[in-house]
């Protein structure tokens, strides 16, 4: 054995416990991101979901102007906090539409009423077919497609205060 | 001067008192049910129930075990109880039993979570030395037999 060779499962050994020690730094990022992006919105219509406010459709997003895509629940917690935020945003002029996913409609009416209510439509998405046609992969989740119909921004998770900056970017990009 | 205590043992039971409420956190931690953000609704139609023609559901099972769940990373959708994987079994029974073609229920997912839902190794170069690897290593078999069977003939 060259005098190397005795050296390899050491460097072996070593080059394993980089990778672990870089693995543990730098976690591995598991969300899922939709491939629609740049693309146009799929075509789909939901029923309205609570008395009183329109349904939403593709072709609703396709006005002209941007718009925000909040896909949300009722019984999604960090929903509750994000709500909030919609609401400054709505306050900033930017239209949000919201799709209810496995939702009723009592629980949705409560759920507005409790933490406030910025959607212009909201639709009914009851088995989560909207949802995965738009290669989200849960709630919160929000797109800005912009006055074409076409998906141009996923934002993953709930969309915090401090996120409203980068949310007012992406829609003036869309414009 | 060190006093030393005329009751040695009486340390034991303040290590029990430690011990024993610390095992219990431990166990309670391991047996929680994970919290899962759950609706309330029951589950879709089609997500625990098999198609009537068998034919078709031994489609959709094939093609639900090679799926991905998106909750549970590292589960396909047939073995998942994620809601999110529930509501996927009924999307693929549906397709599946308006005549559907698996392969393109599988197409149509992809382009919307990238090849990362199907478990089914592709021919992209990224999946490339996952084909070539059993190539590779019975290269090296060849060359450790050959290197055994000259050492034996000089012997």
């Amino acid at each position: 054995m060259t005098r190397l060779g005795r050296f390899a499962p050491l460097i072996g050994l070593g080059i394993f416990l980089i990778a672990v020690i870089w693995r543990l730094a730098t976690p591995m990022d598991t969300n899922v991101s939709s491939k629609l992006r740049n693309q146009p919105v799929p075509a789909f219509v939901l029923p309205a979901m609570v008395t009183g406010k329109p349904a939403l459709a593709a072709a609703d997003l396709a006005s002209g102007q941007p718009h925000l895509v909040n896909v949300f629940a009722s019984w999604c917690v960090p929903c509750i906090t994000e709500v909030g935020v919609l609401g400054q945003l709505k306050a900033h002029g930017v239209a949000i539409d919201g799709i209810a996913v496995r939702d009723r409609p009592e629980d949705v009416a409560d759920f507005l009423k409790q933490n406030g209510d910025p959607y212009e439509r909201i639709g009914s998405d009851p088995r989560s077919q909207v949802q995965i046609a738009l290669g989200s992969s849960g709630v919160p989740e929000s797109f800005v497609v912009d006055g074409k119909g076409v998906i141009r921004y996923q934002h993953i998770g709930a969309i915090k205060a401090s996120d409203v900056g980068l949310i007012l970017q992406k829609l003036e990009q869309a414009k | 001067m060190r006093v030393q205590s005329s009751f040695p043992r009486t340390r034991e039971p303040s290590k029990a008192k430690f011990w024993v409420p610390a095992f219990a956190g431990m166990t309670i931690i391991v047996l929680a049910p994970p919290v899962y953000a759950d609706s309330n609704l029951p589950p879709t139609y089609w997500s625990d129930r098999q198609l009537p023609d068998a034919r078709q559901e031994a489609q959709a099972q094939a093609l639900m075990d090679e799926l991905r769940c998106l909750v549970c990373q590292g589960q396909s959708i047939a073995d998942s109880d994620a809601e999110l994987a529930g509501d996927m079994r009924d999307l693929v029974r549906r397709r599946i039993a308006a005549g559907e073609k698996p392969a393109a229920i599988r197409g149509w997912l992809v382009q919307r979570y990238g090849s990362w839902i199907s478990y089914r190794p592709t021919a992209e170069p990224a999946a490339w030395p996952l084909w070539l690897a059993p190539l590779a290593l019975l290269l090296v078999g060849a060359f450790m037999i050959r290197g055994r069977i000259r050492l034996k003939a000089k012997g």
